[in-house]
């Protein structure tokens, strides 16, 4: 479907890469050129976004704007786009903080800004193509593609002194798991092709496919790796403390806040929907590794002496939260679930932010060289604590709606896990508050903070579009749920559907045969 | 006795090859010497233009010649129409390469020539004399070129290795195809096959030896592991060119006239070869990529980069099926054009007497030469799998044919491989882009021809990656009747 006679998701995804093609000719010593295109771009592509939410017919869970052309039709591999409301609301998240994270970078990024952008607008591109793909390889290239662009921003713009270990870290484990869930992709389609004699990479004709348990187990083994080193889930989680430590700011705001959600949305997307048995009989394992994660997280975070790792810690509790929602396989835990996501995004990212605008005046991140600031600096002050509070869950902002969604959706599930996880929401108060304590309140210990500048206008009207968000969330939520309300359905009672049919297993004959 | 039919258009484009061929040699000898340098490579191109032209408009049919010792069907023209392509491009780079490093001699571009015209012979030899003369007139022209270089004393030790080595190993094919010939009484590929099927020579020990015998010779050729002693040395001490020549075009060769013999002429032995082959292949792409790991020459890397590819191809031939084949041939060609351009960057660094083919000397080149490095970083990726460059839909397609012959832990191990191929492929993007360079690298001189074979590359990298449809479907009609 097209807005206006035009293939609205084709155009959000080309449209950075012709941004980047503009800013090739632009010379690379006229930074400010180069800042207010792309600053341009990513702003027109953010407002090509907006008809999405409003021309989205929120009383379908069909996909919606498809355009579905081959693209090796011998192999029948299709340009097929789409979205649902679970993917609508990411794409806009994408385009949303895309913006921000151009403006953050105004004064951040001194050198090669140029390569800077170019490589932001393929990431752009990147992020678009993976969350709109309906076709597995075109999903699978897509998400490749988002991987090196990434790369870049860590390894060149990273901090000095760890960035290529984190980048070269960040790069081997995606791509580790990535490998074996194109092995995975391939084995599908050709069980697919055997059972059903048609040759698709549609994940919405393969939605239908019946398999064996058995080969269920290590189809979603590989699909569950790729999207659990993403997330990360524990134990896989190791790459991102460093890769957002040392990425620069704009890197780590678009890595928490969408290239951790492909890993979510490719769980809720491809790998339960695809392989709904072996998803409902491993829901105790990834269960427990995502409750483990809400603790450890917490815990870890508690401890570490660096802003950007507290946080970058604190994604992993956030990101377990939104796991186990998913896998709670019922309405509140997997609207809650989406709705975490996006809250990350907005608050996470928005942390990243805020440690940013303190690491570009001081440049550290230690909290030990920190105290007090909010004598000096009271307007960064209100949107630290607003912005905090919102990452601990307080009622009237986004947090809160999500977690609490999520708890419920937990309790109904299983009564100890909705327990355990509790303990996180205390913990995650904890750490933020004793960090915001030793960060803002106090006597002023170190001389160089007395002189601290306040925020400047162009910081303001980053945090401010997030603050709205942020409130606009956790108020009317009904704004963002109504859009999603049937996708989620259509989502559960596929997935209860065939879990209940037992993967409309060719298996009664053998059960005839072993009676 | 019948003289056989000979029809000569069918082997125009060999003519043509051999005529340029002699006409560079002999324009050497009989021009000033002031300036011809660089029209030798120009008619070299001619050639090689002629060539093509008169290859194309046999596409779709199938013919046979000389008495059936000669064939040129789909499967043919595929190969020689990537020869060709490399060809053409290992001329555009060497025109500049030759003339800074004293090789431009006109037997340079005749060799290369005749290399390329072996090359044809042995995709289109439908009988094992004419693959092994195929195989001759190729190895004998790269074992020349190889050591054109006669004061470097690498290049001469590379030669004097390749041909040591190379004659045991065409030694041993020859004796494959003598035994092939005592048990089966022909040499016609198809006589074999029928025959074997006939008279159930399944554990015929004769045979089963010339098995062997077969696959090392190929296996030399291709760079397989055990195989692959001579691949780094010769490599790195060959003129830069030539290398890349031989990555691409001798390579392409091997697993042409592997693939005619053994689908064609042993199919019966299937289960036989698939099991040392699946051997060969994996070792081959574990010792190439975890060998590759250490290396601080970018001439070793490749090479041992170049032997992992030719385990890639390998998971495909294990596969064996319609997917595989084609998608060897979409891969060999793919594999052409990011080799031949991560080649010419290596080449386009260094400058007279300073050849800069260290890894380390890649330090900051990123921002320094930014052209040059975005291609090598494109090169390098698409060599590494990733999307959406020429090397990820190749791979694609080998490991989904392994993967629709439930060779699945092949397909596994292989994909592992690409994974860690990952790390030294973009070692040298991080030195380029994240690292200050520790010395000065100036006063490169781009020759304009290389610059041209750049920007091919780089297109052929990126049409085949991001709109490979036609160039596979072309590959599978390419295939049709080979088995």
């Amino acid at each position: 479907m097209t807005i206006l006679g035009i293939p609205i998701l084709s155009l959000l995804i080309f449209f950075p890469i012709l941004g980047a093609i503009i800013l090739l000719f632009i010379n690379k010593e006229n930074g400010r050129a180069l800042r207010w295109v792309t600053l341009l771009f990513s702003f027109i592509e953010f407002i090509f976004s907006l008809p999405l939410f409003f021309a989205f017919d929120s009383k379908t869970g069909a996909m919606q704007f498809v355009e579905d052309w081959w693209w090796i039709q011998s192999y029948g591999i299709s340009y097929k786009l789409g979205i649902d409301g679970i993917s609508l609301l990411l794409v806009l998240l994408t385009t949303f903080l895309t913006v921000l994270c151009i403006l953050c970078s105004w004064t951040a990024i001194t050198f090669r800004v140029k390569e800077f952008m170019i490589s932001f607008l393929f990431l752009e591109t990147g992020m678009i193509g993976a969350l709109v793909a309906l076709d597995l390889v075109l999903f699978y290239v897509f998400w490749e593609v988002m991987l090196i662009p990434m790369y870049l921003l860590i390894g060149v713009w990273g901090d000095p002194k760890r960035r290529i270990y984190a980048a070269i870290k960040f790069f081997l484990f995606t791509m580790a798991g990535s490998v074996l869930m194109l092995v995975a992709i391939l084995a599908l389609y050709f069980l697919n092709q055997k059972a059903t004699g048609i040759a698709t990479f549609d994940v919405l004709e393969l939605y239908q496919l019946g398999l064996p348990v058995g080969t269920q187990y290590w189809l979603f083994g590989a699909f569950a790796l790729a999207f659990a080193i993403k997330v990360p889930m524990f134990p896989f989680h190791t790459w991102l403390p460093d890769a957002h430590t040392e990425a620069p700011t704009a890197g780590s705001v678009i890595l928490a806040g969408v290239l951790l959600k492909m890993g979510t949305y490719g769980f809720i997307r491809f790998a339960i929907p695809l392989f709904p048995n072996a998803a409902f009989d491993l829901l105790p394992l990834v269960s427990v590794l995502a409750i483990i994660g809400i603790i450890y997280g917490a815990l870890v975070s508690m401890m570490q002496p660096d802003l950007k790792r507290l946080v970058a810690f604190s994604s992993v509790s956030h990101l377990g939260y939104v796991m186990l929602g998913m896998f709670a396989f019922n309405m509140q835990g997997i609207q809650g679930s989406i709705y975490q996501m996006l809250n990350h995004g907005i608050s996470t990212g928005s942390l990243f932010l805020i440690v940013g605008m303190v690491y570009e005046r001081r440049h550290t991140r230690l909290i030990s060289d920190f105290g007090g600031l909010s004598k000096v600096m009271p307007i960064y002050a209100v949107f630290f604590m607003i912005v905090t509070l919102s990452s601990i869950g307080l009622p009237g902002t986004n947090g809160f709606v999500g977690e609490f969604l999520i708890l419920l959706g937990a309790f109904r599930s299983n009564v100890v896990y909705g327990v355990l996880a509790a303990t996180g929401v205390i913990l995650g108060a904890a750490y933020m508050l004793w960090m915001f304590q030793r960060v803002m309140f106090g006597k002023i210990t170190k001389p160089e903070n007395e002189k601290l500048k306040d925020l400047n206008a162009r910081e303001i009207g980053i945090l401010v579009p997030m603050v709205i968000v942020i409130f606009l969330m956790g108020i009317y939520p009904k704004l963002f749920f109504s859009k999603m309300d049937a996708s989620v359905e259509k989502f559960i009672k596929d997935f209860h559907g065939r879990v209940e049919m037992k993967a409309d297993l060719p298996a009664p004959k053998v059960a005839e045969a072993k009676k | 006795m019948k003289i056989p039919e000979i029809d000569l258009y069918l082997i125009a484009p060999e003519i043509i090859l051999a005529a340029f061929g002699f006409l560079v040699l002999l324009l050497d000898v009989f021009l000033p010497n002031k300036g011809r340098k660089s029209y030798l490579g120009m008619v070299t191109l001619i050639g090689i233009v002629l060539a093509f032209l008169y290859t194309l408009p046999q596409i779709g049919l199938v013919k046979s010649g000389f008495a059936g010792m000669y064939i040129s069907d789909g499967f043919a023209l595929f190969f020689k129409i990537t020869f060709l392509i490399i060809a053409f491009l290992t001329v555009l780079i060497s025109m500049g390469y030759t003339q800074r490093e004293g090789i431009a001699f006109g037997e340079y571009y005749a060799l290369i020539l005749f290399a390329t015209l072996g090359m044809m012979l042995m995709a289109s030899g439908s009988h094992l004399i004419t693959i092994f003369l195929g195989l001759e007139t190729m190895s004998i022209s790269i074992y020349v070129l190889v050591g054109l270089m006669r004061e470097d004393k690498r290049s001469v030790e590379a030669a004097l290795k390749y041909f040591l080595l190379g004659a045991f190993a065409t030694g041993f094919l020859l004796y494959g195809i003598a035994l092939i010939y005592g048990a089966t009484g022909s040499l016609y590929l198809k006589d074999i096959a029928t025959y074997i099927a006939s008279k159930s020579l399944l554990r015929n020990p004769m045979l089963l030896m010339s098995l062997v015998f077969l696959t090392i010779g190929f296996g030399f050729k291709i760079a397989s592991v055990p195989f692959h002693m001579w691949t780094p040395d010769v490599y790195e001490g060959a003129p830069t060119s030539i290398t890349a020549f031989m990555a691409t075009g001798v390579k392409a060769a091997g697993f042409s006239a592997l693939i005619r013999v053994f689908f064609s002429a042993l199919p019966a032995f299937r289960p036989d070869w698939t099991s040392i082959m699946w051997v060969i292949c994996v070792a081959t792409m574990t010792l190439g990529n975890i060998a590759a790991i250490s290396q601080t020459n970018i001439k070793r890397m490749l090479a041992y980069s170049s032997i992992a590819h030719a385990g890639y191809i390998l998971v495909a031939f294990v596969a064996g099926n319609d997917l595989g084949t084609s998608g060897i041939l979409f891969y060999l060609m793919a594999y052409a054009f990011m080799n031949l351009g991560a080649f010419t960057c290596v080449i386009l660094l260094g400058k007279k007497g300073e050849e800069n083919t260290l890894i380390t000397d890649y330090a900051g080149i990123g921002f320094k030469y930014p052209l040059l490095a975005v291609s090598m970083t494109i090169f390098l990726l698409s060599m590494a799998g990733i999307p959406p460059l020429s090397g990820f839909m190749a791979k694609f397609y080998v490991f989904s044919a392994a993967v629709k012959e439930k060779f699945y832990w092949l397909a596994i191990l292989g994909v592992l491989n690409s994974a860690v191929s990952v790390y030294y492929y973009l070692r040298v993007t991080v030195l380029m882009y994240f690292r200050e360079s520790e010395r000065e690298i100036t006063g490169l001189q781009f020759s304009p021809a290389s610059v041209i074979a750049l920007i091919l590359a780089v297109i052929g990298t990126l049409y085949m990656g991001i709109f490979p449809a036609n160039v596979l479907s072309f590959a599978q009609r390419s295939i049709a009747g080979l088995m």
